[in-house]
C-alpha cells in the first residue's frame, strides 16, 4: 500500500531521513513513534508529496509518487485524508463549510448529497451541535474532531494523522483514539498515525514503527513492541512510564 | 507551483559568491511571483463558477467598500493640501484661478493612482500577506493542497480579481474627492468661484490623463496582489515569519508601485 525504499531527505544539508525503509500494509493502522526530530512528521508529509525526497522511492499502491505533478499528483492525493496537528481548519469557514469543502471542490455531488454526507460524518465525530461555529469559537479537541470529519468525508483509502492527540487532555485524547479505531474498523482504511503518545499508539495500532535519527529502528505489533529489548525503544517506553504489562494492567485499553 | 522549493543560498564565506547566490535567489523570487500571479490571471474565467462567486464577491467588498472610509479622508485632505500649496505660489502671480487645473491634472495623472495604491497596499495588501502567511504557517495551505484544491485558484485568483477591478474605481473615487477637496480650499481660502475652479479643471485635464491614471491603477492592482500573495505563500517561521511577510509586502509593493508608476509615466508622457 505505502512503501518507502531507501528514502533520504535533507534540509539545507542537514539529514532528516537517512535511508528510510517502511512498508505499510493495506487496511492496517501503523503508528510512527519516536522522539522530536526523529522524522515522523516529515515521513507523513512525504506520503502526500508535501515534501519531495532527496533520493529514494515512495510507492503508493505500487506507483512511485516522486515524479508526479499536476493532475496526476492531485489524483494521487485524493486517496488520502489528512488530519493535521493543528487541525488546519480554514478560519473563515464554519465547521460545516470546512467539512463540506473537499466535496464541494472536487466532486460533482449535489448540495443535498453533500449536506447528507457532511451531517453524517459530523454526527459520527459528535460534532453535530457545532455545525455553524467558526474554528476560533471551539476547543482544540473539537477542532481535531472537525478536522477528522473533513479528512474522512470524501471516503479516502488512506488516513494520515499527525499528532492527533497532542495538546489534548487525557479524556479527549482517548475519545480521539476511539474515533480513529472506529473509523478504521468501519471504513477499512489504511491509517498511519504519528504520535508521541505511547498509550494512544498501543491502543489503536496494528503495528508500531520506532523512528530514530531518520531511520526505522523497529517495527512490531504492540505486544512485541512492549517486550522489545532495544535500548532506544525501552528508554522511550520508560520515559512515558509504560510497563511491559500494559495490556494486563489496563485491559480496557485494548481496542484492537 | 514551486513555492515549496525555494532557492537555498549555500553557506559560503566568499563575498562575491554570496552576492551571486543572493542574486539568483532574488530573480527566482521575482520569477515565482510573476508566474504565480499570471496563473491566477489565466484562472479568472473560473470566477463565474457557482462556488467561486461568493468568495470573489466578498473580496470585492473587502477591497472596495471597506477601503472607502480611509480613502475618503486621505483623498479629501490631499486635495486640500495640494490646493493650499499650489494656491500660495499661484497667488503670488495672481494666477490662483489655475489651481483647479493643477490639482486635477496632478491627481488624474499621478497622485490619484499612486495614493490609492499606497492606501490599498497598507490596508488590503498587508492583510493579504498576513492572512496567507498565517495560513501557510498553520498548515492550512498544505491542507488545501492535500484536498487537491489549488491555492492559486482558491485564494490568489479572487484577490487578484478584486484588486484589479476595484483599483480603477477607487482611483476614480480618490480623484473626484481630491478635486473636491481642492475646490473647497480654492473657494474658501483663495476666493476662486466654484464654477471657475471647475471650468479651469476641465480646461487643463484631458481624457488621456484620466485613462492613463486608471490604467496605472489597474497595473498597481496586479502588482499589489502579486507581491502580497507571493510573500504570504512563501512565509516561513511562525508568527515572526508572518510579521516579516507583512512588512515585506508593504515595503516591496511600495517600491514596485513607485518604479512601475515611473515606467508607465515615461511610456505615456515621456
Amino acid at each position: 500500500m505505502i512503501e518507502f525504499r531507501n528514502v533520504k531527505k535533507d534540509f539545507s544539508g542537514r539529514p532528516v531521513l537517512r535511508g528510510f525503509n517502511l512498508h505499510v500494509r493495506k487496511g492496517e493502522t501503523m503508528c510512527l513513534v519516536g522522539t522530536s526530530g526523529a522524522g515522523k512528521s516529515v515521513t507523513l508529509k512525504h506520503m502526500v508529496r508535501l515534501l519531495k525526497a532527496s533520493s529514494g522511492e515512495i510507492l503508493i499502491d505500487g506507483e512511485d509518487i516522486q515524479p508526479l505533478e499536476g493532475k496526476a499528483l492531485s489524483s494521487m492525493r485524493e486517496k488520502f485524508g489528512y488530519l493535521f496537528q493543528s487541525a488546519a481548519l480554514l478560519q473563515w469557514l464554519t465547521v460545516y463549510e470546512n467539512v463540506a469543502l473537499p466535496l464541494r471542490e472536487r466532486t460533482k455531488l449535489s448540495d443535498g448529497e453533500i449536506d447528507r454526507k457532511v451531517r453524517h460524518v459530523l454526527d459520527r465525530v459528535n460534532m453535530s451541535h457545532a455545525l455553524g461555529k467558526l474554528p476560533a469559537d471551539i476547543s482544540g479537541g473539537m477542532q481535531k474532531r472537525a478536522g477528522l470529519a473533513r479528512a474522512v468525508v470524501s471516503e479516502p483509502d488512506i488516513l494520515l494523522y499527525d499528532e492527533p492527540t497532542s495538546g489534548l487532555d487525557p479524556v479527549t485524547s482517548r475519545t480521539i483514539d476511539t474515533l480513529i479505531h472506529d473509523l478504521q474498523s468501519d471504513l477499512g482504511v489504511t491509517s498511519v498515525v504519528v504520535t508521541h503518545d505511547m498509550i494512544s499508539a498501543l491502543t489503536i495500532s496494528d503495528r508500531i514503527a520506532m523512528l530514530h535519527q531518520g531511520t526505522v529502528l523497529e517495527v512490531s505489533p504492540p505486544r512485541e513492541f512492549l517486550a522489545s529489548q532495544n535500548e532506544v525503544v525501552r528508554d522511550f517506553l520508560d520515559s512515558q512510564c509504560i510497563s511491559r504489562n500494559f495490556f494486563e494492567e489496563f485491559p480496557e485499553r485494548i481496542l484492537k | 507551483m514551486a513555492l515549496n522549493d525555494p532557492y537555498e543560498c549555500p553557506a559560503c564565506t566568499n563575498l562575491f559568491a554570496q552576492w551571486g547566490h543572493n542574486t539568483l535567489a532574488f530573480f527566482q523570487q521575482v520569477g515565482q511571483a510573476i508566474l504565480l500571479n499570471s496563473r491566477a490571471l489565466f484562472m479568472t474565467p473560473l470566477m463565474f463558477r457557482k462556488r467561486m462567486r461568493t468568495e470573489v464577491a466578498y473580496q470585492l467588498f473587502y477591497t472596495g467598500i471597506k477601503s472607502l472610509p480611509v480613502l475618503s479622508v486621505v483623498a479629501f485632505f490631499v486635495g486640500m493640501i495640494f490646493a493650499v500649496q499650489t494656491g500660495i505660489e499661484l497667488a503670488r502671480f495672481g494666477q490662483e484661478v489655475n489651481v483647479g487645473g493643477a490639482v486635477t491634472v496632478v491627481m488624474l495623472r499621478e497622485m490619484g493612482p499612486f495614493m490609492t495604491g499606497l492606501i490599498i497596499v497598507a490596508s488590503v495588501g498587508s492583510s493579504i500577506g498576513a492572512q496567507l502567511g498565517t495560513m501557510k504557517v498553520s498548515e492550512e495551505i498544505s491542507a488545501l493542497e492535500i484536498m487537491s484544491i489549488d491555492p492559486v485558484r482558491f485564494l490568489v485568483m479572487p484577490r487578484l480579481v478584486a484588486l484589479m477591478v476595484m483599483m480603477p474605481f477607487l482611483t476614480l473615487y480618490t480623484d473626484v474627492l481630491s478635486i473636491f477637496g481642492g475646490g473647497v480650499i480654492a473657494t474658501v481660502q483663495l476666493g476662486v468661484e466654484p464654477a471657475a475652479y471647475l471650468d479651469n479643471a476641465l480646461l487643463y485635464a484631458e481624457n488621456k490623463d484620466l485613462y492613463t491614471g486608471l490604467f496605472k491603477a489597474l497595473v498597481f492592482g496586479f502588482v499589489i496582489n502579486m507581491v502580497a500573495c507571493h510573500q504570504g505563500l512563501t512565509t516561513k517561521g511562525g508568527a515572526v515569519g508572518v510579521g516579516k511577510s507583512t512588512r515585506s509586502t508593504v515595503v516591496i509593493s511600495f517600491l514596485v508601485i513607485l518604479i512601475t508608476g515611473f515606467i508607465l509615466t515615461k511610456f505615456f508622457y515621456g
